[in-house]
Formats: C-alpha cells, structure tokens, sequence
C-alpha cells in the first residue's frame, strides 16, 4: 500500500530581525511553528482559545495571538518573538525592568506582556497608568502579580526617555 | 486539527471562483473565530482560501458624506479611523469594547460580521446543538443559559452573536457589499444576519460562493451624537450580556431622529424598531424612553437563567437615551 505524499508548506519570513525559512504541517499555527518547528519556546501555550494573550508576539509590529493565526500567514512578514527584543548582548528595557522589580513570578505569562508592553512603548513613550492598564488588558498573569507589571512598564518607560529612575520600595501593594 | 487544502487569493474574482470550485471550503481573514473553531473541530473545513492578500483595507469617504470599509479593515484600525471617531463615535466604541488588543489587531471588519455564536453548548461537541449538528437539539433550551437569547429565538435554537461592532452597524443602517459567481449586490445589514427559526445552522443570508468586499456607512450627521454600552460581566474582555447602540437627535425637547439597536439578546444584531417608532417625534423625557423601551421588550421571552436580560436592556436602553439626550441638547 503506497502511502500518500505528505505535505508540507514551506514559507520565509522575517523573524527577531532574520531572514527564517521553514516547512511544516500546513495545519499548524504560528505558535506551533515557532517551538516546534523553530525552537523557539519563549512563547508559550496557554488557553489556545485566544483569551489569555501568553502566546502573544509582534507581526508586523503589532501584537496578535500566534494561537489563533496560521503559521502559513506569515510568509513574507516581519515577526518579533521575545527571543528578539534584547539588542545584541543587552537585554531590552522591559526586560530589566521586569527582572528588578519581581514582576515575573512563575514567569509563564512575561513574554506575552513583554512584547505588548514593547509595542504599547513605541507607541506612547510615556503612557498614564490607565494606558497601561487598557493595552495590558488582553494578557492574564494567573500569579495576579499585575501591580508589579504596571510598576516595571512604567519604570522602562522612564528608562528609555532617559530619565534616571528608582525602584520602587518594596511593598505588597505597589509604591509605599 | 484536521488537515486541510490551503490557497491564497490575491483577488475576489479567484476568491470566489476557488470557493465554488473546492468542496467544503472556507475563506479565511483574520482567523480570531475559525482558526480556533478548527482546533475544536467544530469547523472542518477541506480547503481554506485565504483572503488576507485582497486590496480590500482602505477606509474611503464617500461622495455624499457615507464611508466605505474594506472588508479586510482591521478592527483596530477600524476603531482608531479619525472620520469614524468623529462621525460614527458609536462604531468605535463598539469595536473597543470587544476582545483585546491582540485580536483586534488580527480580527478584520469581513470576519466580525461572520462570527458565529459563543454558546457554550455550540463550542462543546458532546453536547446536542442544532447549529453545530442540525436535528441532535439544543441543550441550551433546558441547560444553563444565562448568556443566551430573549428576542427572536426558536425552540431549535436560542444562541446569540457575539459582536458589538455589527449592533453598531445595525444603529447606523450600513449595508454590505458582496460579491460572487457574477454577481455584486448589497444587503442592509439588519438583513444579513437571520433568526434561527428551525434552521440555526445558517447564521446569515449570504450565498455560499459570496465573499463580503465592504461595508457602507451612510451619511448620518446626527450619529456624532451616539454612542455604545456594553454590560458584561468584567469590565473587559468578556461578551456582552447586554448592549445598546443608539444615535439620537432631540430639537427643541422634541426627538427628531433616532436609531437604536441591542446586543446580546438575539441570534442577530437586534435593531429596535418598535422603540424608535415610539421616540420618533414625541418628547424626550424619561417617560418615554421607558415607555419605548418596554414597547420592544414586550416579545421578549426569558429562560430559566436570563430573565434579568428583559430588565438588564430596557434599563440600558433608558440609561443610554437620558445620557444622549443630555449630551445632545448641551451640544
């Protein structure tokens, strides 16, 4: 009995500032190809129903659920996953200043609301803590450490417009 | 998921003819709804035509004051267009209100209006749906259905849908352009989406070869006094229980134009016609916005769980017109 041809589709696209080329099960979502396919786990599974924004990376700049989108979607764009956002050997604001702080606790939930506290950044240099709140609002931290989360955006933010910023005093709920 | 055939169109007329020429297949946008209706397997479709290349992503104005929205409009761009801000306040509060971020990045203004419903029982393959299974029944008539229909529903079905950019749309009486085998034509959005009498498997009345290429806001100058309520459960993220989008013009105390429509309570986008021909030249006081409200809320018919919806709306409805009328005359 002959077996049928499997097949697979091959695409190329731009990924964490590379040229990634890769096949896979066409069936497979974007996030299926970037930890299976291409090693890529930093970005996590999480509900896979598009409700929780763990699997969040940047497409063309923007953020969307790679749970909910096809992998075949992205040939030819521009994909940012958090394996990219540290410029050379320095890790990207957002990074230090979620370390510093605490905001990752069990840290399954960090890439998602880095890379959309990333674009949020790029946008508004400088937003209010509702601003924060609104843009984060697709990203669910089961840890509920948010207060901690708003508190390193903000600290980031401070950083990257180049003012000298401190930490927070160490509290249970945010500033003392 | 299962396996699938997959081609992408970089125009409508191969859209369509790839449509009719595959059995069981599906176009795909934005993939918010179906990508994750496939992985649950609710959706199994053998080809999916992918229609994201199409030049259809431009907001236009129109001669005549109307706009046009490509069917491939991202929903947050959508929601951030300046003129729609300005004209249409209520379509950008609605689409802010739905999702995240994140899905409003991917979802397009096509693919909102072909969402299917989140009944719980229509997403759970060991339960009876007739939408998902046509002749197994609907566990939701007797089951848990607090989230489920109070107008327009059948004894084979009482699911919602699940926009809040389409109640906008059916405030604002937009039409959607399609297209298909060689033909083009235009559907007023209140018709699009149908009841589900005994065939609930059918969500909308286009063809199967139609693929959606915009849709048309009329010129209303009045709908720069509307807006959007969205009551739900949490404060974001979560469907609606209830909503209202209304547009309201008072002159001299008197209401000379309105345009109201609900959410959440009906297999489609529930325009509310009885209340408007309730308001429409009678004075605009909080008499009559209960007495409108209650006038559409007589055939609503309530469940063992959502009863609450029949009052939860026609407070809403009061609630949103006193805050119009208000707004309206300080303007």
């Amino acid at each position: 009995m002959s077996r049928k041809p499997k097949q697979k589709a091959h695409i190329e696209f731009t990924l964490n500032g590379e040229t990634a080329e890769v096949a896979f099960a066409p069936h497979k979502t974007l996030l299926e190809v970037l930890r299976e396919d291409l090693n890529l786990t930093g970005t996590k599974h999480g509900c896979e129903l598009g409700e929780c924004g763990t699997c969040t990376v940047l497409v063309d700049r923007k953020p969307i659920l790679s749970c909910l989108m096809l992998g075949l979607d992205v040939e030819g764009r521009e994909v940012t996953t958090v394996e990219g956002m540290n410029e050379g050997a320095q890790l990207h604001p957002l990074q230090e200043t979620f370390a510093d702080t605490g905001a990752a606790q069990c840290g399954y939930c960090t890439p998602g609301f880095l890379l959309v506290a990333k674009e949020l950044l790029t946008k508004n240099p400088n937003p209010t803590r509702e601003e924060i709140k609104e843009a984060l609002s697709g990203n669910l931290c089961r840890c509920t450490g948010y207060i901690k989360i708003y508190e390193a955006v903000e600290l980031a933010a401070a950083k990257m417009r180049g003012e000298s910023v401190e930490l927070p005093k160490e509290s249970v709920y945010g500033y003392e | 998921m299962k396996n699938f055939a997959y081609a992408r169109a970089q125009d409508a007329d191969t859209a369509v003819q790839l449509i009719t020429q595959n059995q069981n297949a599906k176009f795909l946008s934005g993939g918010t709804n179906l990508v994750d209706l496939m992985r649950e397997n609710i959706e199994q479709p053998d080809h999916l035509i992918d229609v994201t290349g199409l030049p259809l992503a431009q907001v236009e104005e129109l001669p005549g004051g109307g706009v046009s929205i490509g069917a491939l409009v991202r929903n947050s761009h959508l929601a951030a267009n300046q003129i729609i801000r300005e004209r249409y306040p209520v379509l950008s509060q609605a689409i802010l209100m739905g999702a995240s971020a994140q899905i409003r990045n991917m979802a397009t203004t096509g693919g909102n209006l072909m969402q299917r419903t989140r009944c719980y029982y229509f997403y759970d393959t060991d339960a009876r749906c007739n939408k998902r299974e046509p002749g197994t029944g609907c566990d939701a008539l007797e089951g848990f259905n607090r989230i489920h229909a109070i107008l327009g529903a059948s004894d084979d079905c009482i699911a919602t849908h699940p926009s809040d950019m389409c109640v906008a749309l059916a405030a604002l009486d937009a039409t959607v352009h399609v297209t298909g085998t060689g033909v083009e034509r235009t559907i007023p959005i209140v018709e699009f989406h149908r009841l589900p009498e005994d065939t609930p498997q059918i969500d909308t009345n286009l063809q199967p070869d139609e693929l959606i290429t915009s849709v048309e806001l009329p010129a209303l100058p009045f709908a720069r006094n509307s807006m959007y309520r969205k009551v739900r459960d949490r404060a974001s993220y979560a469907f609606a229980l209830v909503s209202v989008a209304a547009a309201l013009e008072v002159e001299d105390g008197t209401i000379k134009n309105v345009r109201l429509a609900l959410g959440g309570v009906a297999h489609k986008p529930w325009r509310a016609t009885e209340a408007e021909k309730v308001l429409t030249g009678a004075k605009a006081d909080e008499e009559i916005f209960k007495r409108a409200a209650a006038e559409e809320l007589k055939a609503a018919r309530g469940y063992k769980h959502n009863s609450f919806k029949i009052e939860l709306a026609e407070r809403t409805i009061v609630s949103v017109l006193k805050t119009l009328a208000s707004e309206g005359g300080a303007r």
